[in-house]
C-alpha cells in the first residue's frame, strides 16, 4: 500500500437499540478502497453489509439505529467527525448510492430528468439550462436511448433496467470519487443485469472511481470485482483479491458460500458438481455466541471455536482471514 | 394536462361527485354573481316583512322579519360561508401539513413533542371548543374561522404523519439523503407532493365542517352579527320558527346542499386520486 486509498474505514460499529436489546449489526470492520478499484461486500441477507453500505454513506436508519464508534475517512477526511451540513455535502458529490430497487427509487411525480437535475443543482451552482444540458448528456452515457424525450417521461414509462441507468445516471451526476452500489442488479432480469453490471464497470473505469458492490451474488463478483470482503454476522471474516477468494478460499464460510452458488467460477460449484446448503442459520444479532459467529454451523469447529473468537489476522498479501482452522 | 384529463376520467366514473361538483359549481356562481345580481345591500330593508317565498316574483325566497330580500341574502351569504369554509381549512392545511410533514419525517423527540401537542387539541370535543373560543372572544368572522381552523388542523398533521412515516422510508427519499439534498427541500418538494391525494380528500370536507360549524354557532346565537353568512340568516330566522320556518328552512337547505356537495367531492377525489396513485408507484 502506497498512497492513501480514497476510502480508509477502520473499526466501524454500527449497532441498533431496540426493546429486544442492542444488536451490533456492523461489528468493527475495517476496509479500504482505492481509486479505480470495486470491493465486494458479499455475505447472506442480514449480515449487516447494506448496513455497512448505508452508514458508509451516513444513513443509518433512525431512531434505533446509530454508529457507535470507528473511523470512515474518504481521501483522508473523517466523515464521522464532520457536522450534518459538511456531510450533505459530501453526500452526492464525492460519495454516492445506488439502491436495490429501481422500481421505488425514484420519485414517481417528478420527470427523471427533472430529478438528475434536482441532483446536479444540490451540488452544482449552474442554472437550470445548463443542468438540463448535463442530465441529458448523463441519460445518453448511461446508455438511455433517445434521452433527450425520455428526460420528461415519468419512472413509471421506464422499465425496471431503464430506471436502473436512471438512478446511476442521477448516482454519478456530480463525478463522486466513490460509488456505492447496493445489490444494483438484485431487482433485474438475469440479461439486464449483465448490461446494468458492465454499464457500472465501464463508468468506474473511464471516470476511475472508487466502487464498493454489495451483492450476495457470487457471479456478480467474479465479473466485476477487484476485491471481495466476506461478512458474516456483522464482521469481515475473509477479504483478498477476488481471484484468490474465489479459487481458494480459506473461511470455511467462503467455502460454503462458493459451494451454495451454481455456476460459481471456481471451487465446489463447478459444473456438474452438486450444490451444498450451509446448515443453519444466522445466529441472532441479539444473542450472538460469546466464540466464533459461524462455529454452531461451522463443520471445522471445536472447542476453541467456542471459546474465543477468531480475528481477522493477514494470511498473506492483502490477504486476511478471521478463523482458527484457515486454509 | 395530460394528468388532469386522466384525472377527469377517473373522477367522472362517480356520479355521486360528478353531481356533487355541479353543486358546488352553482353556489360558486351564487358567490360570484351576488354582487351583479344583487347590487343592493342584502341588509338593506326593501319590502314589506314576512313575503313568503314564491308569492312576490320581485322576491322569489321571500323576505325576513325586517323586509329584507331572502334571495340577496342567500347569494350574498354564499360568498361570505364559502369564504369562512376555504380560509379556516387553509390554515388548517398549513398547521397541519407542517406539523404533520416534520414529526412523521423526523420520528423520535419530535414526534413525540408534535403529537402529544395534537393530542391536547384533539382531545377537546371540536363544536365545545369552537363554541368557547367564541364565547370568550367576540363573535366575528376573525374569531370563527380561528376557532375552525384550530380544530381542524390536528386531524390533518395525523393524517400527514401517517403518509410522511410510510414515505420516509421509501426509496426515493433515502435516494434523496444520498444525493445530500437538504432535509426542507426533501420534506417539501419531494416527499409533499406524494402525500397530497389524501390531504386534498380531507381538505374538501374540512371545508364542509368549517360551514357547518358557522352555521351551528349562528343557529345558537354566537354567528357574527355584522356579516350577512348562512348561519346568521338562520341564526336571525330561528326567533321566528314558528311563524316563518323559511327563514331558517332556506339558508339550511343552501348549506346542507353545499355540505353534501363538498363531502360528495371528497368521495370522488379519494375514488380518482387513490388507485392512480397505487397504480404509479
Amino acid at each position: 500500500m502506497t498512497a492513501a486509498p480514497l476510502l480508509r474505514v477502520d473499526g466501524l460499529r454500527t449497532v441498533f437499540r431496540t426493546g429486544a436489546g442492542t444488536a451490533n449489526a456492523v461489528d468493527g470492520i475495517g476496509l479500504h478502497v482505492d481509486r479505480g478499484e470495486t470491493l465486494a461486500l458479499v455475505g447472506e441477507s442480514g449480515c449487516g453489509k447494506s448496513i455497512t453500505g448505508l452508514s458508509l454513506m451516513g444513513m443509518v436508519p433512525r431512531p434505533h439505529g446509530s454508529i457507535a464508534g470507528g473511523r470512515i475517512d474518504l481521501d483522508g477526511r473523517d466523515l464521522l467527525q464532520l457536522p450534518a451540513r459538511q456531510l450533505r455535502a459530501v453526500r452526492g458529490d464525492r460519495m454516492a448510492m445506488v439502491f436495490q430497487e429501481p422500481m421505488t427509487s425514484l420519485n414517481p411525480v417528478f420527470t427523471i430528468g427533472n430529478q438528475i437535475v434536482e441532483a446536479i443543482l444540490t451540488h452544482r451552482a449552474m442554472t437550470r439550462r445548463d443542468a438540463r444540458a448535463r442530465a441529458t448528456a448523463l441519460l445518453e452515457l448511461v446508455g438511455i436511448p433517445d434521452a433527450g424525450r425520455r428526460m420528461d417521461d415519468y419512472p413509471h414509462r421506464l422499465s425496471g433496467g431503464m430506471r436502473q441507468r436512471a438512478m446511476i445516471a442521477m448516482a454519478i451526476s456530480c463525478d463522486p470519487d466513490l460509488l456505492i452500489a447496493d445489490e444494483p442488479t438484485t431487482a433485474l432480469d438475469v440479461t439486464i443485469q449483465a448490461q446494468i453490471l458492465a454499464l457500472l464497470r465501464r463508468l468506474q473505469r473511464e471516470r476511475e472511481m472508487g466502487m464498493i458492490l454489495i451483492t450476495h451474488d457470487l457471479g456478480v463478483v467474479a465479473e466485476t470485482a477487484d476485491r471481495v470482503a466476506v461478512m458474516y454476522a456483522g464482521r469481515i471474516v475473509e477479504s483478498g483479491a477476488v481471484r484468490q477468494i474465489l479459487r481458494a478460499p480459506q473461511h470455511p464460510y467462503t467455502r460454503g458460500l462458493l459451494q451454495a452458488t451454481p455456476h460459481a467460477p471456481t471451487g465446489a460449484g463447478r459444473k456438474g458438481a452438486r450444490l451444498t446448503e450451509i446448515p443453519g442459520l444466522v445466529p441472532s444479532l441479539y444473542d450472538m455466541p460469546q466464540g466464533c459467529a459461524f462455529e454452531p454451523r461451522c463443520p471445522l469447529a471445536d472447542a476453541s471455536c467456542r471459546r474465543s473468537r477468531p480475528t481477522l489476522s493477514p494470511t498473506g498479501e492483502d490477504r486476511h482471514v478471521a478463523c482458527f482452522h484457515a486454509g | 394536462m395530460k394528468r388532469l384529463r386522466a384525472f377527469w376520467r377517473h373522477y367522472r366514473r362517480n356520479l355521486a361527485a360528478v353531481i356533487g361538483l355541479a353543486i358546488l359549481s352553482l353556489v360558486l356562481l351564487m358567490a360570484l354573481s351576488a354582487p351583479l345580481l344583487f347590487p343592493t345591500d342584502p341588509w338593506e330593508i326593501v319590502a314589506r316583512p314576512f313575503i313568503w317565498p314564491l308569492q312576490d316574483w320581485s322576491y322569489p325566497l321571500g323576505t325576513d322579519m325586517l323586509g329584507r330580500n331572502v334571495a340577496a341574502g342567500i347569494f350574498h351569504g354564499a360568498q361570505v360561508s364559502l369564504l369562512i369554509g376555504i380560509i379556516a381549512t387553509i390554515a388548517a392545511l398549513f398547521v397541519g401539513v407542517l406539523v404533520g410533514a416534520l414529526s412523521g419525517f423526523y420520528g423520535g423527540l419530535t414526534d413525540d413533542v408534535l403529537m402529544r401537542l395534537t393530542e391536547i387539541f384533539q382531545t377537546v370535543p371540536a363544536f365545545i371548543f369552537i363554541f368557547v373560543v367564541v364565547a370568550i372572544f367576540n363573535p366575528s368572522v376573525q374569531i370563527i374561522v380561528l376557532a375552525v381552523a384550530i380544530v381542524s388542523w390536528p386531524p390533518i398533521a395525523r393524517l400527514v404523519r401517517g403518509e410522511f412515516i410510510a414515505l420516509r422510508n421509501r426509496d426515493f427519499i433515502q435516494g434523496c439523503i444520498a444525493i445530500g439534498m437538504n432535509d426542507l427541500r426533501i420534506i417539501f418538494v419531494q416527499a409533499l407532493p406524494n402525500a397530497l391525494a389524501p390531504v386534498i380528500v380531507t381538505a374538501s370536507v374540512t371545508v364542509a365542517l368549517a360551514i357547518l360549524a358557522e352555521s351551528g354557532l349562528a343557529f345558537l346565537g354566537l354567528g357574527d352579527p355584522n356579516v350577512m353568512s348562512w348561519g346568521t340568516m338562520i341564526g336571525a330566522g330561528r326567533q321566528v320558527l314558528r311563524q316563518a320556518w323559511y327563514l331558517t328552512a332556506i339558508p339550511g337547505i343552501a348549506v346542507l346542499l353545499t355540505v353534501l356537495a363538498l363531502n360528495l367531492i371528497g368521495d370522488g377525489l379519494n375514488d380518482a386520486l387513490n388507485p392512480r396513485l397505487r397504480g404509479r408507484s
